[in-house]
């Protein structure tokens, strides 16, 4: 009876794990997206996904069933991140461009003469332009990007994943998203110089 | 949960991010749209934001390759 009761056990671990791993693993393109501009190169992004989730595949009974599961995978891979070294990047200074949130579109419609369709100006970036835009942006900031406005992760999920004060990834995002414009709106500046 | 301004255009541009956040009150929501409708120098403006989003995420997004992906299930733990 009790060997029974043994390998029933064992059995509904087995099949809670093998459940967990499919979930994690069906997870797996959204995180690489999120990874992708969390790491500094594709190369990072790759060997920090692998590690991720080798640790979630080792940890799957710290994770509780029916909580976020793609926070909780972002969070051991934002960690492990830190882990290979990153260190603090120190915060850049305010500068003009960023002094009011609508620079980049005064800047991209006034390079355009104001000819061109009023909903395309955006289209007057490059795709090339706007990834290495935002591996300029500092990564403590870039983090938050990429979480809420590519993972949309909600600022709640950004803070547990980070670690950080929720008040802390609004103020980040709102300057993140600033340096963002600025380092586009200079790319501008200089394909037309 | 904004600072008030007496240039009508400088407030809508304060709660511009918060709008587009969709985390302004309703009172706030209503105030912005408002001037968004009478406003075009704002609404386009905004519309531009809106966009920038959109067009970030789609430039920014690459898929997995297929072969981390191969590597990820490779990494599972075998039953005993």
């Amino acid at each position: 009876m009790a060997e029974a009761s043994d390998a029933t056990r064992i059995a509904a671990t087995a099949r809670d794990r093998v459940r967990f791993e499919e979930e994690a693993l069906a997870l797996s393109d959204q995180v690489y997206r999120v990874a992708r501009h969390i790491a500094s190169s594709r190369e990072d992004a790759d060997e920090l996904v692998q590690e991720t989730y080798a640790r979630a595949f080792r940890s799957w009974r710290s994770y509780q069933p029916g909580t976020n599961l793609r926070a909780w995978l972002l969070r051991i891979l934002t960690n492990l991140n830190i882990d290979r070294g990153r260190r603090a990047q120190r915060t850049p200074p305010m500068q003009g461009l960023e002094a009011n949130d609508y620079f980049l579109y005064d800047k991209l419609a006034e390079s355009d003469g104001g000819l061109s369709d009023e909903d395309r100006v955006v289209e007057r970036l490059s795709q090339d332009d706007i990834v290495s835009a935002l591996s300029a942006v500092p990564h403590d900031f870039r983090d938050v990007i990429v979480l809420v406005d590519i993972g949309d992760f909600s600022y709640q999920d950004a803070a547990q994943i980070l670690d950080i004060p929720i008040g802390t990834v609004m103020s980040r995002l709102h300057r993140g998203r600033r340096i963002l414009k600025r380092e586009l709106a200079e790319s501008v500046l200089e394909e037309g110089s | 949960m904004m600072g008030h301004s007496d240039d009508p255009c400088a407030h809508c541009e304060e709660m511009m991010q918060p709008y587009l956040d969709h985390i302004l009150s309703e009172a706030e929501k209503v105030e912005a749209e408002m001037h968004l409708d009478e406003c075009d120098w704002c609404r386009r403006r905004y519309r531009f934001e809106e966009s920038l989003r959109v067009y970030v995420r789609q430039a920014v997004s690459e898929p997995m390759p297929a072969a981390l992906k191969q590597k990820l299930a490779a990494l599972r733990i075998p039953l005993d």
